[in-house]
C-alpha cells in the first residue's frame, strides 16, 4: 500500500492518483486517477459493479487498496480526515437498531466532541437544527426504522450536514426516494456547493445528470472519463461506459486468479 | 417474601453472598451483552466463553497450579484469539460468520477437554465445574478485604462489574456509533475494529471470572437473554441497557429462590443455582416475547381482537343507517335482530353480542325486545362510516381507475381506517359530490364529531 506522507502540489478536494483495489485478487477497480475541482458538485455514473462504491471507500482507507494514492486538499485522507464527511448507502446500515432520527444527525458530530466526552444539549441542538434544515424536525425522536426511505435519507443528509465538512462523498443518495425527497436533497446540495463545499455523489439516473451536477466521473472498472458534464457527458462516452464490461480485463485477472491457484 | 425467605432457612451468610455472586455475574454480562445482540454476534459471548478451556488448561500445565492469575491470563488470550480467528477464518476463508465462528470454538473447546481429561488425573480440575460451576460454594472461599472475610468471587466479579459499567458509561457513545454504523465510525476517527476488541477482550474477562463461580451456561445465558428481552421492551440504547441490567437482576434473584424451592414442589432436593438463574432468565424472556407493547405475542393478539370487534361495531351502525336511508319513514328509525345480523356481517354470536353490548352502554344503540335500533348518538357514528365509504367509492372508481366492480369490496375495508382528516381529504380530491357511483346520497359531515373517537 502506497501512502506517501509527502504533500501532493494540487490541492484538490480529492485527488486520487494510479487507484487499484481487488476483492480477493479480482480488481474492481484499475487505475483510477482524476482530480476534482474545489466547490464542485460531482456526479459519478456508471454500470451496476463498476465499482462506484468501492471508489469512494478506498478513498477513504475503508477497504484496502491493491495500489495508488489518495489525497484529500493536499494531505492524505488520515490528516484531513475530519474534512471528509461520507453518506453510506441506506441499504448499509440496521435500521432496527435502537436510535431515534436526532441521535443518528447527533452522530455527526461525535468526531467533534471527541473520545469518552458526553454529548451536551448544545450538539442535540444543532442536531435538531439540521434536521429542521432537512425538513423532518418533526420526526426527530422517533425510531429510524418508522421512518419512510426518503425521511431515512434526509436523516443521513442531516447528519453530514452537522458534520461541517468540505469535502462529502455520498452513496447513491438518491436510491428509492421519493420526488419530494429527491428535490430537497438537491437543493442542500446546492445550497453545500454555494457555501464552497465540494460533493461527490454517486447517482444512478442518467436523465437527471446533467440538471445536478456540473462535473461528472463515467466510471466503469476504470475511469472512462471525466471532466465538466458539457464536456464529457456524451453519448460516446456513455456507450463507452455502459458498452458491456471490459473483458480482457476480465480475462487477464481470471488468468491471474488460475495462475495463483495452480501455484 | 421476606417471611418464605426466613422459612426455608435463608440465610443472608449464605445465601445472601450467592445471590451476590449471581447478580454481579448477572450485570457484568448483560451490559456487554446489549451490544453483542445489537452487532448480532450474540453467539461470540458463547464461543468465547467455551473456547477459553485449553487457555485454562495451557495456563495449569505451565503453571503447575490453580491459582487465579496464570489461569485468568490463558483464558482472555485464548478468548481474544477466538474473536480474532473468528474473524480470520470468515475473511480469509469466505465463510460464513455463524459458521466461522462454529469452527473455531468447537475446535478449541475440544481441544480443551481432551487436555482437561489428560490432566485428570493428576487434579481435580473438573470438565463438569466448568460447565455449571459451583456458585453454592463461593460462600466459602473467603479473602479478608478491609477486615471483611469477602468471598473471592464477590471480589473478582465486583470487579468485573466495575469495569465493564466503566467501559460502558465512558465509550457510551463510540459503542453507540460503532455498533450502529462501522464506516461511519471509522470516518470519523473512532477506529471501529479497536471498539471491536476491546469489547471482546472485556467479554473474555467476563467470562472466565464468571467460569469458577457459575460456569459457562449461566454466562452464556446472561449475555444474551436479558439483553434480548430487553431489545423487545423498548427502542432506545440507553434503556434498554438499563433493562437488561434490571432483567439480569430479576432473573439472579428469582434463579436461586427458585433453586430452592422448585424442586422440593415435587419432592427433590434443591437444584444447582446457576442453572436455575438461566431457566428464569429463559421464563423472563418468553414472558417479555408475550407481552412487550411493541411485538408482544399477546398484546397483537389483543390488538387485532379489539380491531375486528372495533369494525364489527362500525358494521352494525352502518347496517341500521342503510335501513333507515331505504325503509324509513320521517322521522327516520330502522331495527334489526341478532340473527339478521349475524347474516348481514358473517360474524359469530358472542363477538357480536359483546359489540351489541359495548354499544349498548355507550349509547349508541337502543335494544328492545330482541331489536337493535340506532340513537342519535350512533347514527352520527353511523354517518361518518358511509359517508366515508361513498367518498373511498367515488375517488376509487373515478381518480384511482379501479373497476366498478370492485369499488364497494375496497370501500368496505377502508371506511374502518377513515379519521375525519383523511375524510376532509377525500372530500376535496373528488371536488366534494353529493352521490356515489352506485347514486346513492353522500351524507353531509356531521356538525360535530367530537363524540366520535
Amino acid at each position: 500500500m502506497a501512502t506517501p506522507e509527502t504533500e501532493t502540489a494540487s490541492t484538490s478536494p480529492l485527488s486520487i492518483y494510479d487507484l487499484t483495489v481487488a476483492y480477493h485478487r479480482k480488481p474492481v477497480i484499475w487505475d483510477v486517477e482524476f482530480d476534482i475541482p474545489a466547490g464542485s458538485l460531482v456526479g459519478v455514473v456508471g454500470p451496476n459493479g463498476a465499482g462506484k462504491s468501492t471508489l469512494l471507500k478506498a478513498a477513504m482507507d475503508l477497504i484496502p487498496r491493491a495500489s495508488g494514492r489518495v489525497s484529500v486538499f493536499g494531505k492524505t485522507y488520515r490528516q484531513n480526515r475530519h474534512r471528509v464527511g461520507y453518506v453510506p448507502q441506506r441499504e448499509g446500515v440496521d435500521w432496527d437498531f435502537p436510535v431515534n432520527a436526532l441521535d443518528v444527525v447527533t452522530m455527526g458530530l461525535y468526531g467533534k466532541i471527541g473520545w469518552c466526552s458526553p454529548v451536551r444539549p448544545s450538539h442535540r441542538r444543532a442536531a435538531m437544527e439540521a434536521l429542521s434544515r432537512v425538513g423532518i424536525a418533526e420526526l426527530a425522536k422517533r425510531q429510524i426504522s418508522q421512518l419512510s426511505g426518503g425521511q431515512q435519507q434526509r436523516t443521513f443528509l442531516a447528519r453530514a450536514l452537522v458534520q461541517d465538512a468540505d469535502l462529502y462523498l455520498m452513496d447513491e443518495p438518491f436510491a428509492a426516494v421519493d420526488a419530494a425527497t429527491e428535490k430537497a436533497v438537491v437543493e442542500i446540495l446546492r445550497d453545500m456547493k454555494d457555501d464552497g463545499k465540494t460533493s461527490v455523489v454517486i447517482h444512478h439516473d442518467l436523465q437527471t445528470v446533467p440538471d445536478y451536477f456540473d462535473y461528472v466521473i463515467l466510471l466503469n472498472m476504470r475511469v472512462v472519463a471525466h471532466g465538466p458534464v458539457a464536456d464529457v457527458f456524451t453519448p460516446e462516452n456513455l456507450n463507452k461506459t455502459y458498452g458491456g464490461r471490459l473483458t480482457l480485463l476480465d480475462e487477464v485477472s481470471n488468468a491471474m486468479r488460475r495462475r495463483d491457484r495452480s501455484l | 417474601m421476606i417471611g418464605m425467605l426466613g422459612e426455608t432457612g435463608w440465610s443472608w451468610q449464605l445465601d445472601g453472598w450467592i445471590v451476590l455472586v449471581a447478580i454481579l455475574c448477572a450485570v457484568a454480562s448483560a451490559l456487554l451483552g446489549c451490544f453483542l445482540v445489537l452487532r448480532r454476534m450474540s453467539m461470540l459471548g458463547d464461543a468465547i466463553s467455551h473456547a477459553v478451556l485449553p487457555g485454562l488448561a495451557v495456563a495449569f500445565f505451565i503453571s503447575h497450579s490453580r491459582s487465579s492469575l496464570p489461569m485468568f491470563i490463558g483464558a482472555v488470550i485464548v478468548g481474544i484469539l477466538t474473536a480474532f480467528f473468528t474473524e480470520w477464518i470468515h475473511r480469509v476463508g469466505r465463510v460464513d460468520k455463524g459458521a466461522s465462528m462454529g469452527v473455531v470454538f468447537t475446535s478449541l473447546f475440544a481441544l480443551g477437554l481432551v487436555m482437561i481429561v489428560q490432566a485428570a488425573d493428576k487434579v481435580d480440575l473438573d470438565a463438569g465445574c466448568v460447565l455449571y460451576g459451583s456458585i453454592e460454594l463461593t460462600p466459602l472461599d473467603t479473602m479478608s478485604l478491609l477486615g471483611f472475610e469477602i468471598p473471592r468471587a464477590v471480589i473478582t466479579l465486583g470487579i468485573v462489574t466495575v469495569i465493564n459499567l466503566a467501559f460502558v458509561l465512558f465509550f457510551y457513545k463510540e459503542l453507540k456509533l460503532s455498533s450502529f454504523d462501522p464506516s461511519l465510525a471509522t470516518t470519523l476517527g473512532f477506529n471501529a475494529s479497536l471498539m471491536h476488541y476491546l469489547l471482546m477482550i472485556l467479554v473474555a474477562v467476563t467470562a472466565v471470572a464468571s467460569f469458577e463461580s457459575v460456569g459457562s451456561v449461566l454466562v452464556v445465558a446472561m449475555f444474551v437473554v436479558p439483553p434480548a428481552a430487553a431489545y423487545l421492551l423498548t427502542n432506545q440504547l440507553g434503556m434498554m441497557l438499563l433493562l437488561s441490567v434490571l432483567l439480569a437482576v430479576s432473573s439472579a434473584f428469582l434463579g436461586h429462590l427458585g433453586a430452592i424451592h422448585v424442586p422440593s414442589w415435587f419432592g427433590f432436593q434443591s437444584t444447582t443455582t446457576s442453572g436455575m438463574m438461566a431457566v428464569a432468565a429463559g421464563a423472563i424472556f418468553l414472558i417479555t416475547m408475550l407481552c412487550s407493547p411493541s411485538q408482544g405475542v399477546l398484546v397483537k393478539l389483543i390488538r387485532r381482537q379489539a380491531l375486528s370487534l372495533q369494525i364489527i361495531a362500525d358494521d352494525v351502525v352502518a347496517v341500521l343507517f342503510r335501513r333507515e336511508e331505504t325503509e324509513g319513514e320521517e322521522p327516520k328509525s330502522a331495527s334489526v335482530t341478532e340473527n339478521e345480523l349475524i347474516e348481514i356481517i358473517f360474524c359469530g354470536r358472542w363477538s357480536l353480542r359483546l359489540v351489541l353490548r359495548w354499544l349498548d352502554r355507550r349509547d349508541e344503540i337502543r335494544m328492545h325486545d330482541n331489536r337493535v335500533e340506532l340513537t342519535e348518538k350512533g347514527r352520527l357514528r353511523a354517518q361518518n362510516l358511509v359517508r366515508s365509504h361513498r367518498l373511498w367509492e367515488r375517488y376509487l372508481q373515478d381518480y384511482a381507475g379501479v373497476d366498478p366492480s370492485r369499488v364497494h369490496p375496497q370501500a368496505e375495508k377502508l371506511e374502518h381506517f377513515t379519521d375525519p382528516r383523511l375524510r376532509q381529504q377525500l372530500n376535496s380530491e373528488t371536488d366534494a359530490p353529493q352521490i356515489d357511483p352506485h347514486g346513492r346520497p353522500i351524507p353531509d359531515e356531521p356538525d360535530f364529531d367530537s363524540n366520535i373517537d
